[in-house]
């Protein structure tokens, strides 16, 4: 069953054309990998498929359902942008939790806001989930009172807490100090389950290569090369794919 | 005149300050809010008009604006408005001065209106986009997001300048005494013209220093409780 569909997607900042046409489909309980350098907009297209940004032309469909497109006008309005983003959670480079609110209650804040629950069935689910990400003597700290891959696993359970349909993370570990890494993508390898679509870009090559059921390498723009991930990291087939892999083996 | 009689009479002056300082306090800072947000209006006219306003009030002594307020009514428009609300009320209740220290408020509540709204400007923009995209990316509106996640933070952040403004505030007062409203240092002028007394003028000190001794106690003790978190 097809989870996300995204065709032609393209996004340009003034003069700078950042997405030049992206296209790609992703099966429910699927995980994307999204590989490549610095600058090729990994970051913009996430950021488009949780409408931070307004792509400018192509289209978004999700569980058969048009979330965005360009030529329906009827699908840019402020409260339909604001439902779109509840199909999608994004965990950020940088964590964003909120800095006055406990672990618990980053957690429960957006259901509580949202009415998605009772007050009782809301404050269950983010013991649960917090508990699901090994933090379960930490709920009542503050972020200042946690490491970073804690703030980051705290982060991942927030995001947990709506039930998106397609949870995207943007490079979960790279603000954090290499011993702190593991924890996070074990948690993250830990979501892999058959109702979970995920979408994770990373630099971290052996972790994309045993959690990914499809990669995409991306450069300048466009999809330069996509298949499984046996495909894409035995048997690349572009120049610029093989050159990518092997910069990122010689730099571990 | 005893030194008890003296401190009384003072009284009588600090209270009006205290009163300046009041309604300075709880009009101005409301009033800041609104200006704050044209001054960060996606309307460039607004965001302009606002930024010339704020440039003015702050660029301009507050005496001058005081003696304006008075003033300019009754030079536009041939009525004094200040002296006939002073003499209404002096007439009906024997109040002296109303209509001055309505001048005088005006003008300090529109003068720290503007200091106070670019500490929220400040306040509001240092906050990180990260902080609303996150709100944004867990379906929260616009209006929760501020009330629920950037407030606190911004609060936070804007107590340590509030606390300094609210201090000068008080030692600022004295500037009504330019249009010879009964603040504090008025009386003690008053003593010195009429009894010859000198020193009161300097006793007047030891009133501000125990008002902003309470004051710096009461504002830390409010930084205190808002330090639980770090953003
Ligand atoms: N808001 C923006 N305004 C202008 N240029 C931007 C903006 N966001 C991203 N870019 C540019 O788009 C390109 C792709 O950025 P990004 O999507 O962050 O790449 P990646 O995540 O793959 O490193 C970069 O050249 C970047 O400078
Ligand atoms: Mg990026």
């Amino acid at each position: 069953m097809t989870a996300l569909e995204v065709k032609n997607l393209q996004k340009s900042f003034g003069k700078t054309q950042v997405l030049k046409g992206i296209d790609f489909s992703l099966d429910k309980g699927q995980v994307l990998v999204i590989l490549g350098s610095s600058g090729s907009g990994k970051t913009t297209l996430l950021r488009c498929l949780n409408f931070l940004e307004t792509p400018d032309t192509g289209s978004i469909t999700v569980g058969g359902k048009v979330l965005y497109d360009s030529n329906d006008a009827a699908t840019l309005d402020d409260e339909t942008i604001r439902q779109n983003r509840l199909h999608f959670g994004l965990v950020f480079q940088n964590f964003n939790l909120f800095p006055q609110y406990t672990a618990l209650q980053n957690v429960t804040l957006a259901p509580t806001l949202l009415k998605k629950a009772t007050p009782q069935a809301i404050e269950e689910q983010g013991k649960q989930l917090l508990t699901r990400v090994g933090l379960a003597d930490k709920m009542g700290n503050y972020p200042y009172q946690l490491s970073g891959g804690q703030q980051q696993r705290v982060a991942i359970a927030r995001a947990l807490a709506l039930h998106p349909e397609v949870l995207c993370f943007d490079e979960p570990t790279s603000a954090l100090d290499p011993e702190l890494t593991s924890e996070v993508l074990r948690v993250i390898r830990g979501l892999k389950s058959a109702d979970s679509t995920m979408i994770v870009v990373t630099h971290e090559m052996d972790f994309a290569r045993s959690v990914a059921d499809k990669v995409i390498y991306m450069a300048d723009g466009v999809i330069e090369e996509m298949g499984t991930a046996e495909e894409v990291f035995e048997n690349p087939q572009r120049e610029k794919t093989k050159a990518f892999l092997r910069g990122a083996k010689e730099a571990f | 005149m005893s030194f008890l009689e003296v401190t009384a009479f003072l009284f009588e002056g600090f209270k009006i300050s205290l009163l300046i300082f009041a309604v300075t306090l709880l009009c101005g800072a409301p009033l800041g809010l609104p200006i704050a947000f044209c001054s960060m209006s996606r309307f460039k006219v607004v965001k302009a008009i606002s930024k010339v306003f704020v440039w003015i009030i702050r660029g301009v002594p507050l005496m001058l604006q005081i003696f304006i307020i008075y003033y300019v009514p009754g030079l536009l428009f041939d009525f004094q408005i200040f002296s006939q609300v002073d003499r209404y009320f002096f007439i009906e209740y024997g109040i002296a001065d109303a209509g001055r220290i309505f001048a005088v408020l005006i003008a300090f509540t529109i003068n720290y209106a503007c200091y106070f709204s670019e500490i929220y400007r400040g306040g509001i923009e240092s906050i990180s986009r990260g902080q609303y995209e996150a709100g944004y990316v867990l379906g929260l509106t616009k209006s929760q997001i501020f009330r629920k996640i950037i407030l606190k933070q911004v609060i936070q952040r804007i107590v340590p300048p509030m606390s300094n403004e609210i201090i000068t505030l008080i030692k600022d007062t004295a500037l009504a005494n330019c249009i010879v409203v009964c603040e504090i240092i008025k009386q003690a002028k008053e003593l010195a013209a009429t009894k010859a007394l000198v020193w009161p003028l300097f006793y007047t000190g030891v009133f501000y220093l125990l008002f902003v001794g309470v004051l710096t106690i009461v504002l830390g003790q409010v930084e205190k409780k808002l330090k639980y978190f770090r953003s």
